[in-house]
């Protein structure tokens, strides 16, 4: 019966509840846990061996119903139809067991082996509530396992009741449905066994359901509907399905569930008394949204200027062991300026990186898109888009996918046009590098977080624009749950951390490293002759600054300088705007590559931030840091745009959109430092 | 007609008629909103844009439009 022993098992529930979790207990992996609808955004795989199975577990997006509302749940609907699979793990939260049992009367009806996971069951226990899984298990004819993916609880059971589900022949559900339709049902089935067809619960179900059209059934199919349509007052054959499924929802859960202990309210609800009060709500909001930056930069700059001292001596260092000239130049200024100048913002990026992965976490998230909606809407968004927006601080390749809980197309192209408003982590070291080159320490925080809140305000009238001219049409409702509370696993966002340390970490060392080595070269070749200059006494700083003008690297950035030269841009700035499209950290290389260049090699070098003091003005500063932010996605990024977005012209748009934006936003930006 | 919407922080009341079609109704639904459920409302935002209720223990967040076609005893 089972294949090379190997076991395919969808893992299907509705939004949070502990669906990645429990497989990551079962299987050992370590799969995104959060709690907000949309994090599991593509179905992942992830396996375990169990009594000489192979087990496998696909972990599909969190679908509150296989009705095709939001993208997610077309990937889930999409593959419980026509993928492979053995069984269906159907995983419920055991504190909301209607809400959940819903779906699984759905499920049910897909008429595969399934077996049912209370999960969350130290909770519901601890509240109180008290179920009784062999009743349950009986009234829906399918295993019942209770578990706790937070303590491992079950594992072992769950485990169990796949392999022996697997080996077991499949039983048809006996979910019945209200005598109208029960009647309807038999009357389609009879008549379709009259005519030598098949007269399944399953067929007829489909036929009832309008999911098949047929025209020999016709008068019967019209006569049924006419009949329902009396019974339940003009509701559509969709609409008396869904109140049908809530209803056996409901009466499975009253037979098998016990309150014993009626607390009033519980935490979350308390919490939600603070965090979500009428007024304190949107403050407190903004309050940890500045705390977050202010920290990033506060203790992300203690290790600041240790990392700094540690490449600059190791730059030195290696210096000393290479002889030939032109190698040094290319390993000090080319590739350890390059990379190091990368290096410096690891500890800013972690900081970041674990205060969204905490609001993703706890179940806040959710609660500020209730908070911002009102806000967002007026901007032609929804609430939901915060997501998205708020994961595009961290990189705006996991926002771009996130944006598919949104149901509407134009909502969601319009937060995908947006996203790069919200600077993202990578852009983080151009800000910093900036910020501590023009401002005091004292400063430093409130400048960095009022350049993310710029950025938002300007997508948000970005948004207004696109909703206005662009993207017009029907707004799409807003009914979201809102999770309850849950602390952080720590070991899971300790493994996002660690995750994204790892992927700067391995960036700095391919990308950038390669990228590092084509500027130096880029900006060390041709060579010029400069004996004349040596000869006329011109200093060894004006030789070198006149070589890197006349290198490759110079001559483009001249040719193209004048475009920005309203901006103030020098020739350098504008480079690294080109080499940062690559991928937006490379704006940082690419500068402490050009601006170490000028440097005596064996000189102690002088730290990059210096370096920008002297040679650039507050107001070209300020401007390029508004223009970095908004102009065009790295590569990386604008592929999963299109990909996302499924059509190519809108990745043109997004160009032409970005980079007028980020061209206009800068010039007044330098206007009005220039004046001050 | 009552609606949800006129109601005030922490009333409690049932549902009576939903006005809503298609697939917001659906999903009303499917979140355990239909006839004779107890509902009540949790908060509101700073526009009153939106509102929590609470239903059957699910805490769920809704846009004036779709509270107005809620009806309520
Ligand atoms: N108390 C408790 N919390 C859980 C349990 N399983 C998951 N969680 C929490 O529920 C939230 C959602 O988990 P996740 O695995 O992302 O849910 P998914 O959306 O179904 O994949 C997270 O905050 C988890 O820490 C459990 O068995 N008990
Ligand atoms: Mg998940």
């Amino acid at each position: 019966m089972i294949k090379n022993n190997i076991i395919r098992v969808a893992v299907v529930g509705q939004p949070n509840v502990g669906k990645s979790m429990l497989i990551n207990s079962l299987s050992n992996s370590n799969l995104k846990v959060g709690n907000f609808s949309g994090v599991t955004v593509e179905k992942i795989e992830a396996r375990t061996v169990f009594n000489g199975f192979e087990i496998v577990f696909i972990d599909l997006p969190g679908s509150y119903s296989l009705k095709d509302y939001t993208i997610d749940e077309k990937v889930t609907t999409q593959f419980l139809d026509s993928d492979e699979y053995d069984i269906i793990l159907n995983v419920i939260d055991s504190t909301q067991l209607e809400k959940n049992l819903y779906l699984t009367s759905q499920l049910l009806e897909l008429n595969k082996k399934m077996v049912l996971i209370l999960n969350i069951i130290d909770d519901s226990e601890a509240r109180g509530i008290f179920i009784d899984s062999i009743q349950l298990s009986k009234l829906l004819g399918i295993r019942v396992e209770k578990s706790s993916a937070k303590t491992g609880k079950g594992r072992d059971d769950i485990l169990n009741s796949l392999i022996l589900s697997a080996r077991e022949n499949f039983i048809e559900s006996k979910l019945q449905f209200s005598q109208p339709i029960e009647e309807e049902l038999e009357n389609i089935s009879k008549f379709l066994v009259s005519i030598n067809r098949d007269g399944s619960r399953r067929e007829s179900l489909k036929l009832l359901r309008g999911k098949k059209i047929d025209r020999e059934l016709a008068p019967i199919l019209v006569s049924a509907s006419k009949h329902l349509e009396v019974h339940y007052a003009d509701l559509s054959i969709d609409e008396i399905f869904s109140e049908e499924r809530i209803a056996i929802a409901n009466g499975i859960a009253r037979e098998v569930s016990k309150m014993t202990i009626t607390k009033n309210r519980n935490l979350t609800e308390q919490i939600d008394e603070i965090l979500i009060h009428q007024l304190y709500g949107l403050p407190i909001f903004l309050f940890l949204m500045w705390l977050l930056f202010q920290i990033t930069f506060e203790l992300g700059s203690i290790p600041m200027n240790l990392i700094d001292s540690v490449v600059a001596s190791f730059g030195e260092y290696i210096g000393n062991y290479i002889l030939n000239n032109e190698m040094r130049s290319l390993i000090v200024d080319g590739i350890i300026s390059g990379v190091g100048a990368v290096l410096l913002f690891l500890p800013n990026i972690l900081i970041l990186f674990f205060g969204i992965s905490l609001l993703e976490t706890t179940g806040y998230m959710s609660r500020v898109a209730f908070l911002l909606d009102g806000f967002f809407h007026r901007f032609g968004l929804h609430g939901k888009s915060f997501i998205p927006l708020v994961t595009g601080f961290g990189c705006s390749i996991p926002a771009y996918m996130s944006a598919r809980t949104l149901k509407s197309e134009r909502d969601r192209l319009i937060t995908m046009f947006i996203i790069g408003f919200m600077s993202c982590g990578a852009k983080l070291p151009v800000y910093v590098l900036f910020i501590s080159a023009f401002f005091s320490s004292d400063e430093a925080g409130n400048i960095l977080f009022g350049l993310y809140l710029i950025g938002a305000i300007l997508g948000l009238i970005g948004a207004k624009i696109l909703r206005k001219f662009i993207f017009k049409g029907e707004d799409e409702p807003f009914i979201m749950e809102l999770p309850t509370y849950r602390l952080p696993t720590w070991k899971l966002v300790w493994h996002t951390v660690y995750i994204q340390a790892l992927m700067y970490l391995k960036k700095a060392g391919t990308f950038i490293l390669v990228a590092s080595i084509l500027i130096w070269f880029a900006s060390n070749y041709p060579k010029i002759e400069t004996a004349n200059l040596i000869e006329n006494n011109i200093s060894k700083t004006e030789i070198k600054k006149f070589e890197l003008e006349n290198s490759y690297l110079g001559l483009a950035g001249k040719i193209v300088q004048p475009v920005f030269e309203p901006l103030g841009f020098d020739w350098q700035l504008t480079v690294s705007l080109f080499t940062g499209i690559a991928a937006k950290e490379v704006v940082v290389a690419t500068l402490g590559v050009l601006y170490s260049v000028g440097d005596e090699v064996d000189e102690t070098s002088e730290s990059l931030i210096k370096k920008l003091q002297e040679s650039i003005p507050l107001a070209t500063a300020m401007a390029f840091l508004i223009f970095v932010m908004i102009y065009m996605p790295c590569f990386a990024a604008s592929i999963v745009f299109v990909r996302e977005t499924g059509k190519k012209i809108y990745y043109l748009y997004l160009l032409v959109f970005t980079t007028i934006t980020a061209y206009i936003s800068a010039f007044i930006t330098y206007l009005i430092f220039t004046k001050i | 007609m009552k609606t949800l919407y006129e109601l005030k922080k922490n009333e409690k009341t049932k549902v009576k008629t939903l006005h809503s079609r298609g697939v917001i109704r659906e999903r009303l639904v499917s979140f355990g909103i239909v006839r004779d459920a107890e509902i009540e409302v949790k908060n509101c935002n700073f526009s009153k844009d939106n509102i929590e209720i609470s239903v059957n223990g699910t805490f769920i967040a809704l846009r004036s439009e779709e509270a107005k076609s809620i009806e309520v005893i």
